[in-house]
């Protein structure tokens, strides 16, 4: 009886929001008369970082401070409508959205500004800190605020822009079937070690490298703890975690956190991140996405390190003692295909 | 059955409210005394988000009846902050990106901090130990972990 190890690797593309075209989102961007801007969503933040990074696009395209901007969010009462934050979709469809909105707000307040100063709107520029100012004139400025304010009570102006993400649809080929199922992919590899316990049949991971291409990093700390806690959830989701252990049968399906498996604080697994940049030509300031794929390179990972370690292919999730047990006694014992 | 009144020095304050016969202590905090800060995950015991202090010793608040914390000092994460100053470790959960959706937050503050407070220099370990009653779907557990490994280091700094 021994443990053994073993390594798997597993790599994916991951397509960013749903396919076939369409997949819409809008917001809204108006500034207030104290010279800050709300941002309107009606996609959710649920931890994620969709609030943090909507308010960065909206401050870097406005040309204002991120302190200036506030995003005002999941109230499908209010908001303007959007899809929903799934299929990985939120930093680049409402991304691209809110970029759309803020030039148009932009502009406007440009246009605000500029008949204040008496120029051109086309000489001004924003300096990122609450100022508008003739380009190559620094001293030529007004503040964001006393614009908006000229808008608001003296011009009669609505500094505001509309935006929406909206793909066409893709027409399907009726003699190849040939289409453009999805306008921006994600990629990852994933190495992952486990230990096997021939005798127990329990599995371990020990260890996770990845590498992820989710184009530009808009947030890098949001995107690495995005991807680490969805490692995690990978792990859960290749070893631990189901609903229905013998499915399609519910015996012994779990009804509560006693019950339902998850990996605590006590089982887990060094992951070292390498998150590659290669902004996205059609992403908001190149930006992709993490999103689901955070956990989805970690399940295929998992069951060929276990193949690695003793031998037994798993084909069905998750990759539980039974299981290994059984395929271990079906091949006559363990069969390492290394020694590592 | 009558209600009870319950007297509890909420995160040092005097509060008083009545206590419905058989309410547990994580629902007279949240509908009686209007404190959100501790959540409901589960009911059962499981979850730990209904984290709270009763005369300093964690205890899930949704298995402990109202009546039976009369008179007793009750601390939840509401009560960390000093007014806008952050306790340490709010500031180190930030810092190490230790919440997603939150939910979790304010019972693993509660059992960090109770960790801190008789053990200043927890070793990993004794960190995992303290927080395994407390489920995450979100981080990982990895970042909850550095942030209180950060606010233990800083304690042993001179
Ligand atoms: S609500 Fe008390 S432990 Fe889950
Ligand atoms: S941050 Fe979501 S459950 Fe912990």
């Amino acid at each position: 009886m021994a443990v053994h190890r073993g390594r798997g690797f597993a790599a994916i593309n991951y397509p960013i929001g749903m396919n076939l075209g369409g997949d819409p989102s809008q917001a809204l961007v108006h500034s207030n008369p104290d010279g800050k801007f709300t941002v309107a969503l009606s996609a959710i933040d649920l931890g994620q970082g969709m609030k943090s990074v909507t308010r960065q696009i909206a401050a870097e395209t406005l040309g204002i401070p991120i302190d200036d901007v506030y995003v005002d969010t999941a109230d499908s009462d209010t908001g303007p409508h959007d899809m929903g934050s799934f299929a990985s979709r939120g930093t680049h469809r409402m991304g691209n959205a809110v970029i759309m909105a803020a030039q148009e707000a932009r502009s406007v307040m440009l246009e605000a500004a500029a008949e204040e100063l008496e120029v051109d709107p086309g000489d001004l520029v924003t300096d990122g800190r609450g100022n508008i100012h003739v380009r190559g004139a620094p001293s030529r400025s007004i503040t964001t605020m006393a614009a908006a304010q000229a808008a608001q009570f003296k011009q009669g102006r609505t500094i505001a822009g509309r935006g929406i993400f909206l793909i066409p649809l893709s027409e399907v080929d009726p003699e190849t079937g040939e289409m453009t199922p999805v306008s921006t992919f994600a990629h990852a590899a994933m190495l992952v070690e486990v230990e096997v316990d021939d005798e127990t049949g329990e599995v371990a991971v020990t260890d996770m490298q990845s590498a992820y291409e989710v184009g530009r990093a808009l947030n890098p700390g949001l995107v690495e703890q995005q991807l680490r806690g969805g490692a995690w959830m990978g792990m859960s989701h290749a070893a631990w975690e189901t609903t229905e252990p013998y499915y399609p049968a519910r015996d012994h399906g779990p009804v509560d956190f006693n019950h339902y498996l998850m990996p605590g604080p006590g089982d887990l697994a060094p992951h070292h991140i390498s998150v590659l940049e290669r902004p996205a030509e059609d992403g908001p300031y190149g930006g992709k996405g993490p999103g689901e794929m955070c956990a989805n390179p970690v399940l295929p990972a998992v069951v060929n390190a276990v193949y690695d370690a003793v031998g037994v292919r798993i084909d069905e999730l998750p990759v539980t003692p039974e299981k290994v047990l059984r395929g271990i006694r079906a091949n006559g014992g363990a069969r390492p295909r290394q020694a590592l | 059955m009558a209600k009870k009144p319950v007297t509890v020095t909420l995160n040092g304050t005097e509060r008083a409210g009545f206590a419905e016969p058989g309410q547990n202590l994580l629902d007279f905090l949240r509908r009686g005394l209007g404190d959100l800060s501790p959540k409901y995950g589960c009911g059962q015991g499981t979850c730990g988000a209904c984290t709270v202090t009763i005369d300093g010793q964690t205890h899930l608040s949704c298995l402990v009846l109202a009546e039976a914390a009369d008179g007793r000092a009750v601390g939840t994460a509401a009560g960390l902050a000093d007014g806008a100053r952050l306790d340490p470790l709010q500031d180190a959960f930030m810092e190490n990106f230790a919440a997603q959706c939150g939910y979790c937050t304010p019972g693993m503050l509660v059992s960090a901090r109770a960790l801190l407070d008789r053990n200043p220099r927890p070793t990993r370990a004794e960190i995992v130990e303290a927080i395994s009653g407390n489920l995450c779907r979100c981080t990982g557990y990895e970042p909850i972990i550095a942030a209180i490994e950060a606010v233990a280091e800083e304690r042993t700094r001179p």
